[in-house]
């Protein structure tokens, strides 16, 4: 593995995808989805709101970092929230 | 209803995901893990956190790179796809003719790209190439290394004659697979051709249009071999692509923690797009069986 030059952050955000993936399976067979209307212009499932809010906030770090002056913990906080509402009203 | 749901059958899927794992997953964590360092060799490496996305991102050459990348991209869908469309409904439907117009139709696909690329640029020089000495004796001085108006409506003439043969292709089999019912409905309707396109074959057309639309944009937004043996990015920069920036970049440079940066910031443009173009015409689609089963 030496030769994927691994770093603690990108290590942890490989693990948290893996994580989230996870346990969206594990959601999906408790209770399965329902494709249904919020307040996006479409009707979504679970797994496209949270690809919708996984790139949103690739989005939003580009963002922050590239052209403003703000941390990258501030896009990684407002992204969090923002894929939680996602998630629930979306 | 209560519908049974069988998830065992993603395990069928499990060898694919394994060869997309080591071809593209673990690569791209790779990319990932060097753009957020500065690696000399394997035991020289120093952690640099965002500053290569800053950079990149901030780079006004690799802007104006992306806006030329768009609007060469949008430019051939807007000219490859309705030509595509047109030459797909005339072309004869049975017959030696049919399989004779298909040969040729497909003669440009099979040929691989940087030989187009040459292709290409001996058909356009000035001094031996058809093209090239052709328009120059109707009196315009075309000359694509000096012109950058002459190299760009070059490039998009190379790409337009090499892919539109494939939206042609995929509209030809997506017309063919129309049952011979709807056209006798429309005849009995008196329907206009115009008629009969608009709301029986174009429909038709929709899922293969789709595919098409998804492999031209994603090819046409990663170009490489052509241009680069046509025009080298020139005249200046006028011509240079984002996969060319990318090459002269990581190869030329050895600048690998920035283009690593770059390439990710290009992969999410892709992805977005894609998926934009995916949704937009799945969902379009969607209401309109809605509306026809009401």
């Amino acid at each position: 593995m030496d030769w994927m030059v691994w770093t603690l952050p990108t290590a942890v955000f490989f693990a948290v995808i893996a994580a989230i993936l996870l346990g969206m399976t594990a959601w999906e067979l408790v209770s399965p989805t329902v494709e249904r209307r919020g307040f996006l212009p479409i009707a979504t499932t679970r797994g496209d709101r949270l690809f919708i809010g996984l790139l949103s906030a690739a989005y939003l770090h580009l963002v922050v970092v590239g052209f403003t002056e703000l941390s990258i913990w501030f896009a990684l906080g407002a992204s969090i929230l923002w894929l939680l509402v996602l998630m629930r009203w979306g | 209803m209560n519908k049974v749901y069988n998830n065992r059958a993603w395990f069928l899927i499990l060898p694919m995901l394994l060869l997309v794992a080591f071809s593209a997953i673990i690569p791209l964590m790779t990319v990932v893990n060097y753009s957020v360092q500065d690696v000399f060799d394997a035991n020289t490496r120093f952690f640099t956190g965002t500053e290569w996305f800053e950079v990149m991102l901030n780079d006004s050459a690799l802007q104006a790179a992306l806006l030329r990348q768009f609007a060469f991209s949008f430019t051939i869908l807007a000219i490859e796809v309705p030509l595509g469309i047109g030459i797909a409904l005339l072309m004869p439907k049975r017959g030696w003719q049919a399989s004779a117009v298909l040969i040729l139709i497909t003669l440009p696909l099979l040929i691989p790209w940087n030989v187009v690329g040459s292709i290409w640029q001996l058909f356009t020089r000035g001094d031996i190439g058809l093209m090239g000495v052709g328009i120059r004796e109707l009196g315009y001085p075309y000359n694509i290394t000096r012109n950058a108006s002459d190299a760009w409506a070059t490039i998009i003439l190379m790409d337009v004659w090499h892919w539109t043969p494939l939206i042609a292709l995929l509209c030809y089999s997506g017309l063919r697979s129309i049952p011979d019912a709807y056209y006798q409905a429309a005849r009995i309707d008196r329907a206009s051709k115009w008629a009969v396109f608009r709301y029986i074959q174009l429909p038709k057309l929709t899922n293969v249009l789709v595919i098409g639309v998804l492999l031209r944009f994603m090819h046409s937004f990663m170009i490489y071999a052509e241009p680069f043996v046509l025009t080298g990015g020139g005249p200046g920069s006028s011509t240079t692509f984002l996969s060319q920036s990318l090459t002269t970049m990581a190869i030329g440079q050895q600048d690998l923690g920035p283009s690593a940066a770059f390439s990710l910031i290009y992969f999410l443009i892709i992805l977005l797009v894609c998926w934009v173009f995916y949704t937009a015409i799945m969902n379009s689609q969607k209401d309109d069986t809605s509306q026809g089963g009401a």
